[in-house]
């Protein structure tokens, strides 16, 4: 009677446990430097840009739609942001503005296509994929745009000081630690089961370790990245709206089933265009810390990118054919590719060797979801 | 001794510890048709997992013998090599693909390179012979109703040299002439030595057609007795274990005034040359009971559509609604005017699957419970939840539940309580109890007269004539899009309601 729980928690496990044998094994092979503070620095700086654009890939998915378009939407939103900060000199909190509000445009687009003239998402986005690149290289003239301001490299390149950074993590972990109890409460007044405190306390204060470890390493190189705090605070905010909002309800309800959704009363049009419009913002802020990190628009910038946040889904435990997926499993599955991709790096694994590899645990990951779905 | 085609002797089968089957023993000789009856959840599809080879050979307890021989099936491949043919309540027919492709899919004559066409035509005609289908082995499936569509099946079930046909519910979603087709077809197998298992809710047609009659409560092996000196109270007493003292709860309650009114509703697909409704006008008083009756096709979903804001495809009609006129463009508009829709295809219109069963139930009115920006007060959220499940006695294990696990006859409940969410006036059923055990029925019928009592108004589609008499206060029969008749239901009988809805000439309105 527990199946859906217990499958998506096996999920978890099977993803921590993925990590963790990741983690040892690189750490053994590069004798610890694949551990070290500098490394794990840059190895989650790293994850920032394919996790935040997993952000956005996983309501799409969701919704059981696809967006092929992200990539080059990243390039060309980047492409925007260098040309606005370099040839414009706009001050900076206006970039970002112009930015995001680019990239919220250009998802409404992609999503009026697909919502309201029912065009399949694969095409819409395919078009976009050509057509987006296309504008950066028309803008751009093919050129790169360079080199950004100091102010732009705040939002890639910087760190939190770490008076701030130690209170917002110290603040987070005592959130962690408040919703379970409340929710265990609320769960206890309506009778439904709740899992045994020991099991659930635990879970968190391993999180909250976790969490404290990461900041402890963090703090010993440079702090957080900026780019890892944006990412986080936008992990915070898209599992709240995936969770605890009408609107993330419906759109799990629209991937699960559509006609049933539409029945209900749901205006399900608008809420897939709403997801593509969600989807645009995240890649203006990835396409925002890509720049910032290059300190450069460039052409080529984001090519192929579509690919790994997709692939981050999931392998975070996001089905294809909609309805099932979460945040942080997208956030893992990213992290889980950026640490393939580092550790590789770092044994001087030749690039077409790190793509076989990439290739076949992405199979891997699926294949292991099918099996334990049909065991089931 | 002679020996059985089927003996299934003491099958066991549990999952995670729970026991679905519990010893369950059917015997069947060539040429005889057994029924299982069973409310939904009661184990019947789980024995014939077993029996088809879906649950392999070792998953389960106790033995099975085909024609002597003990059966070790990895999967429906090897049943099907033995002759045991299991055909789905929901038909597995590729609906762009011709008859005979589907009748010889994955059965192909001919070499890899080249098919023998000719042979296969030749084998299909005979085939749809011999089930009397009068059609083209050239016509897709999609252009078959599902009536013939069951036949083919039946054709294809043939065509492998079938032994044993299971027929999972084959009449749930057939009209009563294309029962009567399908019932002589399987009598006329029975007389060529096919045995057959039948399983289904329609009890009169268990007994019209089977000579064994097998009983399952709860995976407990009730009873097997043999069919001539049954009648239906004794299937259902066997079946709910306790005596329904009727099958139709009706409850006196009182009728006002008119509060919806449909004047000229006309309903088309683009570039149809018929329209699906034609200029229906009714009235519905508050509190009272409509039944809506007709065959497949007649119209009658159609019209509860243009109703609903559903329909797809152009509609018109005058609406109006306690004297305000109307206009449903979306199901949106419809629910915000009061009018609410249980749809006729549960898993398609119904439910979200892989959601819980109480976000199901609160998929119609999350605006209730949600702040500006959306958060959605989930305290407020279960309370709600619980009350509904309590109040119509939902039975799920818990309100987290994924849906798909309920039976039908919960899953109906969870959705009507998502329609009474939306403090409907009017609350439109369309074949609220199809595929329901007798005991979820019950407790629905119960509910409607609960429902009337306070006020509201219900229109039902129904297909079950028995049904439709026994819960409506007035019944409007259908026939090819137009209104044909008007009935109280007082001194109504099925047989006025079926020449009402076939015969072209007789008037009542």
């Amino acid at each position: 009677m527990f199946k859906t729980i217990k499958t998506s928690q096996l999920q978890l496990f099977a993803m921590l446990a993925a990590m963790l044998l990741i983690i040892v094994f690189f750490s053994f092979a590069t004798d610890g430097a694949f551990v070290s503070p500098r490394n794990i620095s840059n190895l989650i700086r790293q994850t920032a840009i394919v996790g935040v654009l997993a952000i956005g890939m996983v309501f799409v998915i969701i919704s059981a739609e696809i967006d092929l378009s992200v990539g080059s939407m990243m390039g060309l939103l980047g492409g925007i942001a260098a040309i606005l900060d370099v040839w414009f000199h706009f001050p900076i909190l206006l970039t970002v503005l112009v930015t995001v509000v680019t990239g919220l445009i250009l998802g409404l687009f992609n999503g009026w296509w697909v919502a309201y003239q029912k065009v399949p998402s694969f095409i819409v986005t395919l078009a976009g994929m050509l057509a987006f690149r296309g504008i950066l290289v028309g803008l751009t003239d093919g050129a790169t745009v360079a080199p950004t301001s100091s102010s732009l490299a705040i939002v890639g390149q910087s760190y939190i000081p770490s008076g701030w950074g130690i209170s917002i993590v110290a603040l987070l972990c005592l959130g962690l630690v408040a919703r379970v109890y409340t929710r265990r409460q609320a769960r206890q007044k309506h009778g439904v089961e709740n899992q045994t405190a020991k099991f659930e306390y635990a879970k968190a204060t391993i999180a909250v370790s976790v969490l404290m470890g990461l900041l402890f390493i963090l703090e010993s190189y440079r702090g957080i990245p900026t780019p890892i705090m944006i990412m986080g605070g936008l992990i915070l905010v898209a599992t709240y709206v995936a969770k605890r909002t009408s609107f993330g309800r419906r759109v799990y309800a629209i991937g699960g089933n559509i006609e049933a959704t539409r029945m209900s009363g749901v205006n399900v049009e608008r809420t897939k265009m709403l997801v593509f419009g969600f989807n645009g913002m995240m890649v203006a802020v990835a396409a925002l810390i890509l720049t910032s990190r290059l300190g450069a628009g460039s052409p080529a910038a984001g090519n192929m990118a579509e690919l790994d946040a997709i692939a981050a889904c999931v392998i975070g435990g996001t089905s294809l054919a909609g309805g099932v997926g979460a945040v942080f499993g997208a956030i893992m599955g990213a992290l889980i590719m950026a640490s393939l991709d580092n550790g590789m790096s770092m044994l001087d694994v030749p690039t077409f060797w790190q793509l076989i590899v990439k290739g076949m645990i992405l199979l891997l990951a699926v294949w292991l979801d099918v099996k334990t779905k049909r065991a089931q | 001794m002679k020996q059985p085609l089927l003996d299934m002797r003491g099958i066991v089968k549990s999952f995670s510890g729970v026991r679905a089957l519990n010893g369950v023993s059917i015997q069947l000789d060539p040429g005889e048709a057994l029924s299982i009856c069973g409310e939904n959840g009661s184990g019947k599809s789980t024995l014939m997992k077993v029996l088809s080879g879906v649950w392999p050979f070792g998953s389960y307890e106790g033995e099975i013998y085909f024609e002597g021989n003990l059966v070790k099936a990895s999967s429906i491949r090897d049943t099907e090599a033995l002759g045991i043919v299991i055909i789905h309540q929901e038909l597995a027919l590729v609906k762009e693909m011709t008859v005979l492709e589907n009748i010889f899919l994955g059965n192909e004559l001919g070499s890899f390179a080249r098919l023998n066409d000719e042979e296969m035509h030749r084998r299909t005609s005979k085939l749809l012979a011999r089930v009397k289908l009068d059609v083209l082995p050239d016509t897709p499936i999609r252009d078959l109703g599902v009536g013939q569509q069951q036949l083919v099946e039946i054709a294809k079930a043939l065509n492998k040299n079938v032994k044993l046909l299971i027929l999972d519910e084959p009449t749930s979603s057939l009209t009563t002439t294309e029962i009567e087709i399908l019932l002589n077809i399987v009598s006329e197998l029975k007389q060529q030595g096919i045995a057959c298992i039948y399983i289904s809710h329609k009890l009169e047609e268990v007994l019209a057609l089977s000579n064994w009659v097998t009983v399952i409560r709860d995976g407990d092996h009730i009873d097997t007795k043999s069919a001539e000196n049954l009648t239906q109270n004794d299937i259902i007493s066997m079946m709910v274990g306790r005596e329904l003292d009727e099958l139709f709860p009706r409850e006196e309650h009182d009728i006002g005034n008119v509060v919806l009114k449909v004047n000229h509703a006309t309903a088309s697909q683009p570039g149809a040359t018929r329209a699906q409704v034609e200029d229906v006008s009714f009235e519905l008083r508050q509190g009272e009971i409509l039944g809506i009756a007709g065959l497949i096709g007649s119209g009658r979903t159609e019209l509860m559509q243009c109703l609903y804001g559903s329909y797809d495809g152009n509609y018109e009609a005058e609406i109006e609604l306690q004297g305000q006129p109307l206009t449903v463009r979306s199901q949106r508009t419809a629910l915000e005017s009061g009018i609410a829709m249980v749809p006729e295809d549960r898993k398609r219109h119904g439910i979200v699957p892989i959601m819980s069963v109480g976000r199901n139930i609160t998929l119609s009115v999350l605006n209730q419970y949600s702040s500006w920006f959306g958060a959605i007060n989930e305290d407020k959220e279960s309370q709600d939840i619980d009350h509904y499940i309590a109040q119509l006695k939902v039975k799920t294990a818990s309100s987290e539940l994924s849906i798909k696990n309920l039976s039908g006859g919960n899953q109906q409940k969870a959705i009507i309580a998502k329609c009474l969410l939306t403090h409907p006036k009017i609350l439109i059923l369309d074949e609220p109890t199809r595929g329901i055990d007798v005991g979820a029925k019950y407790e629905i019928y119960k509910l409607m007269f609960a429902l009337v009592k306070q006020g509201m108004s219900i229109i039902m589609v129904s297909s079950e004539l028995s049904e439709v008499i026994g819960i409506s206060d007035r019944v409007l029969v259908m026939h090819e899009g137009r209104l044909k008749g008007q009935f109280d239901h007082q001194g109504l009988t099925q047989e006025m309601i079926m020449n009402c809805a076939i015969k072209e000439d007789t008037a009542n309105v």
